[in-house]
């Protein structure tokens, strides 16, 4: 059987989640792997969800808040970018690819912007194969 | 101590066997201070041993609560670890590549030496843990509070609980704290004056925030960065993961507006995250081990 990846997305409350909903409502076919997390903000994504989540077993991680400076807290998407990029940088001394973890920006009106997002993040992801992590069932 | 207590195994001090403590019928010692990590099939049989002739089983010290600075091997496996010691080590001659087993037979019968793990584990990753005193080493302060507590018959905390204070090594940090940016990332040697202030404001990378208190700021008010040697703060599951959050929030905040190059260029100044993050906690991390691919 083909490799699915199982993506966890935390996404903030006021762009990225409304985007996600958008392209539903406007019927915008995109995989169905990623399992949405709905979070007030992207600031509010603690490094430890993160890590969690690929304990677990997710095959990659997608955290999606506001553009620069739409921030509804200003800038808790500012910290975000930087836990990710830490944690990516962390990943790696740990043996795990950083691609598995993602930061984007995506607003509430790009509904098509998030269907891509996941679609090449699912693209990658097969690349990459399973994560090395998950339990064998 | 002496007057309160009889001490019945103390191996850096005492000449006692392993023989004298199977010997001891089960929960006759009161309480049992472990320390260090769980390296080698001894420890773990030690440590299950310890936990069955003993009430209480306390962690003590770094090692046994989270791993400590031995913890950091799992960066690496048995292989390497051999590997690197006792073949390539250039002052460690090995022509015949000779490298530690766990049984040899010999002339007058069979060897056997302890089985050396893949992974070092927390002590409460073998055995029930019922209270832990972390610290590298843990402050004098922190073992008479907690000998007082335990030995004079005092109401004992609920059953895992880390006998030292519930706040940060910034609560007792001498330095005063003003709103944190941070322009560039130093290490300790490369600053030519240590200033009286926040070391996360000064660039270097201090593990206070992330740290529980107990140690009094020692090292702080001895001119050094925390490390982290007291663990875990309460609630927290993961050290390193704490302190990328902490760090996040206070790297090169400019205002409001924002510069992702510049971010990306302050977290590249960062060297050796896993040993700076985790220099005491790696064992206990959510990951705690390098991911290791091996051919198949």
């Amino acid at each position: 059987m083909d490799f699915e990846p199982r993506i966890v997305g935390f996404l903030c409350n006021w762009c990225a989640y409304a985007g996600a909903d958008l392209a539903g409502t406007s019927r915008i076919q995109y995989p169905p792997n990623i399992r949405p997390i709905r979070v007030m903000c992207s600031g509010r994504v603690d490094p430890i969800f993160i890590l969690e989540a690929l304990k677990l077993g997710a095959d990659g991680v997608l955290v999606a808040g506001c553009h620069p400076g739409d921030c509804h807290y200003q800038s808790g998407n500012y910290k975000a970018v930087r836990r990710v990029e830490l944690v990516r940088k962390l990943l790696e001394e740990l043996g795990l690819e950083p691609e598995r973890v993602k930061f984007v920006y995506v607003s509430a009106s790009e509904g098509r912007r998030f269907a891509e997002v996941v679609k090449e993040f699912v693209e990658e992801l097969k690349k990459l194969g399973p994560n090395p992590l998950k339990v064998k069932r | 101590m002496i007057e309160k207590a009889d001490i019945v195994f103390w191996p850096v001090a005492m000449d006692t066997k392993y023989k004298d403590v199977e010997r001891m019928e089960n929960k006759s010692i009161d309480f049992c201070f472990f320390n260090g990590a769980i390296r080698t099939s001894e420890n773990e049989k030690l440590a299950k041993l310890l936990r069955k002739k003993s009430k209480y089983m306390i962690a003590f010290g770094a090692c046994a609560c989270y791993g400590g600075i031995p913890g950091l091997a799992n960066l690496f496996d048995k292989d390497e670890i051999f590997k690197e010691i006792y073949i390539e080590n250039l002052t460690t001659p090995n022509p015949k590549r000779i490298v530690p087993k766990e049984k040899v037979k010999v002339k007058e019968g069979d060897l056997e030496l302890p089985e050396f793990y893949d992974v070092v584990k927390t002590l409460d990753q073998v055995v029930e843990v019922d209270y832990y005193i972390p610290g590298c080493p843990p402050p004098v302060k922190i073992i008479e509070e907690a000998f007082d507590r335990l030995l004079n018959g005092k109401e004992l905390p609920p059953k895992g609980s880390v006998l030292a204070p519930m706040k940060s090594v910034c609560d007792e940090c001498p330095f005063e704290k003003s709103k944190k940016k941070i322009s560039g990332i130093k290490r300790i040697h490369e600053v030519d004056k240590v200033e009286n202030k926040c070391f996360l404001e000064q660039g270097i990378i201090c593990m206070g925030p992330a740290t529980r208190a107990g140690c009094g700021a020692a090292c702080i008010k001895a001119g050094m960065p925390c490390t982290g040697c007291m663990g875990l703060l309460p609630n927290s599951r993961d050290q390193g993961a704490k302190m990328i959050s902490a760090l996040a929030s206070v790297l090169g905040i400019e205002g409001e507006e924002e510069d992702e190059r510049k971010s990306k260029e302050l977290i590249d100044q960062i060297v050796d995250l896993v040993g700076t993050f985790y220099k005491y906690s790696l064992p206990a991390a959510i990951i705690n081990r390098r991911v290791i691919k091996r051919r198949r």
